[in-house]
């Protein structure tokens, strides 16, 4: 794999044991996607957009083919040394947030943080910068529940991006929001992948987030119908 | 491990309400334990202490015949005194006491009751036997507040005593008491009346003869004399050690209860949270924890539960504790009537060890409690996880 190269699919195919059978959400799905790329997979509901997040991000495996990613096969990957890799240069932005509900806006950022064991005094300044990135200086010690839907999200690109991963997976980053706070979201996250060169994938079919992608990869019924690159 | 104490604690503060009852349930039960294992050694101590004071001083002699639970062998069970303890008892370090068993006849009534006969001037055990050399023109005898209550007697009163002599004659005589003590040692009152032991020798025909021996702090004598056994501290006080025995078997059953109260509470929060934290738990996988960091958080999730107790239970238990060492507890009515020595007002007595011991118990097993509803984490599927799905 080149160096430039940050995923490699090779083959892929992932089977889920379903009524006596199985189903195939990803059938053969061959794929390169290289450092600072802003692109993401489209298509309907159970075209197999979130099963790809979710083997490039180390959380499935596989059943058929190979998934390399940072130079790790994902076959191959221990739990523990999966868990090393998203924690070092992983960063996962969800559907519903998923912010820690009793934590602050600060500890929610902080925490990838924490599990780096960086020193408190590098931490407050990761944290304040990233909460800059997106906007939300102000918000250190509110709690998710205080935060509007556009908040909550900042607040977990906020976290994704603390540790500045080579690698951001955002599954349907917009699906919950409207679209004034979609638009931030999505120039906030072009600006980073441009400033800091991280490749961002995302999983949508949101024609709001598929308008700022630089590469749409079309997925229906598990296979890439389309794979195209965007010029803005 | 000190990320997970670091998660743990943030976690457990930020859950507010939740965590503050849990941690009460189980700060009561550290409390409760506590106080009520003081109260048990609190009554031990004051208890054995009373009955040194009181009935048994340092060991006692006893005639070879003498059966404290047989009466009818008490015509049997006395005997001249050996010259060997003539030293001793001159000294004031020895006090004899001759036994008997005889009957009063308060208002009319009949009540069978143990005359005890000892030296008026003994300072042995701490009877109020100076009150037998009131002068009175009827010959005067002490009781103690238990035996002048079931008699309906008052110092002062006037009452007829019956018993036989040593050769099976039965007599009669007219006395007085002459002083009600208070004692908590229900065997040197329930059922007692206590004479001049001249008075019984001479009631008796038994002159210069006792059916025990109390021996003080200075006696020195240990071995059995013929005729006579020696009864040391540990035989004299073992019915005593087998009621706290059986009390705190007793208050391990409750400690035994308390505790599985607790638990139930600390694994259901647990196993609650599992379920309830699915997403967050996915969330945290997805971050970069591993399952096993995810395990050890929520178990010392649950094990914080007991730490902080600990410190709430001290906020509110250091001074209960304090204040009941200062006023003590009052046994409940009816206690008087077990035969053991028992103090209106126990002073609970807390040990180092008795607190080091629960509060390790209770860690231990509130870590173990929720360690096991942890485990299903290590088999959670985080993709289902995270979206909150119930496993």
């Amino acid at each position: 794999m080149k160096n430039s190269e940050i995923v490699k699919i090779s083959g892929l195919v992932k089977k889920f044991p379903m009524a006596g059978g199985f189903f195939t959400a990803l059938d053969k799905i061959d794929l390169t996607f290289g450092e600072g790329e802003f692109a993401g997979f489209v298509g309907p509901s159970g075209s197999g957009k979130t099963t790809m997040l979710n083997i490039i991000g180390s959380l499935d495996t596989p059943s058929e083919g190979n998934a390399i990613v940072l130079d790790n096969d994902i076959n191959q990957l221990s739990s523990h040394k999966a868990a090393l890799l998203r924690r070092k240069h992983l960063g996962f932005i969800f559907q519903t947030y998923n912010l820690l509900p009793v934590y602050t806006v600060f500890e929610n950022v902080e925490f990838p943080l924490l599990l780096l064991r960086m020193s408190a005094s590098q931490r407050k300044k990761a944290v304040l910068d990233a909460l800059e990135w997106v906007g939300l200086s102000d918000k250190v010690k509110s709690r998710p529940a205080q935060l509007s839907g556009g908040e909550c999200q900042r607040v977990a690109i906020a976290r994704a991006m603390v540790k500045k991963p080579l690698l951001v997976l955002a599954d349907e980053p917009t699906a919950n929001l409207d679209s004034d706070n979609s638009h931030h979201i999505l120039k906030t996250m072009e600006k980073l992948n441009k400033d800091l060169l991280t490749t961002f994938i995302f999983a949508t079919h949101d024609d709001k987030v598929i308008r700022y992608l630089r590469r749409k990869i079309s997925l229906r019924d598990g296979k890439v119908t389309a794979d195209e690159i965007v010029k803005n | 491990m000190m990320l997970s104490i670091k998660l743990a604690y943030r976690n457990l503060v930020g859950a507010g309400l939740r965590t503050w009852l849990n941690v009460f349930v189980l700060s009561f039960v550290y409390v409760l334990i506590i106080w009520h294992y003081g109260v048990i050694d609190g009554w031990n101590y004051q208890a054995k202490k009373d009955m040194r004071e009181w009935e048994v001083g340092n060991g006692q002699y006893w005639q070879q015949n003498y059966d404290p639970y047989d009466y009818f062998t008490l015509e049997e069970s006395h005997a001249i005194i050996p010259e060997s303890f003539n030293i001793g008892i001159t000294g004031g370090n020895i006090a004899p006491v001759l036994i008997n068993q005889g009957s009063v006849y308060p208002d009319g009534r009949i009540k069978s009751m143990i005359l005890k006969g000892i030296d008026p001037d003994q300072k042995v055990i701490a009877l109020p036997t100076a009150a037998l050399k009131a002068e009175s023109e009827e010959m005067p005898v002490i009781m103690g507040r238990r035996m002048a209550k079931s008699c309906k007697l008052k110092e002062g009163d006037v009452t007829t005593i019956r018993w036989r002599d040593v050769n099976g004659t039965f007599d009669a005589k007219e006395v007085e008491v002459v002083d009600i003590f208070d004692c908590d040692v229900p065997n040197v009152d329930a059922g007692q009346i206590w004479l001049s032991i001249e008075d019984l020798r001479e009631m008796m025909q038994a002159p210069g003869e006792a059916t025990l021996l109390i021996l003080g702090e200075e006696s020195e004598i240990k071995e059995d004399i013929p005729g006579w056994e020696y009864k040391d501290l540990d035989f004299l006080m073992s019915e005593m050690d087998e009621m706290i025995k059986i009390k705190r078997i007793g208050g391990g059953f409750l400690y035994l209860v308390l505790i599985i109260l607790a638990m139930l509470a600390i694994f259901d929060t647990q196993v609650l949270s599992i379920f309830r934290r699915q997403k967050e738990i996915g969330t945290y996988i997805a971050m970069g924890m591993t399952r096993n960091q995810v395990v050890s958080l929520f178990t010392v999730e649950g094990a914080m539960h007991a730490i902080l107790a600990v410190i709430v239970g001290a906020v509110y238990g250091i001074p209960f504790f304090l204040w009941q060492m200062k006023v003590g507890f009052s046994m409940p009515a009816g206690t008087d009537d077990m035969g053991l020595a028992i103090a209106e007002t126990i002073f609970p007595v807390y040990g180092i060890g008795l607190i080091l011991v629960t509060v390790l118990l209770v860690l231990i097993i509130t870590t173990i409690v929720s360690y096991m509803p942890a485990r299903k984490i290590s088999k959670m599927n985080p993709t289902e996880a995270i979206k909150g799905k119930i496993q």
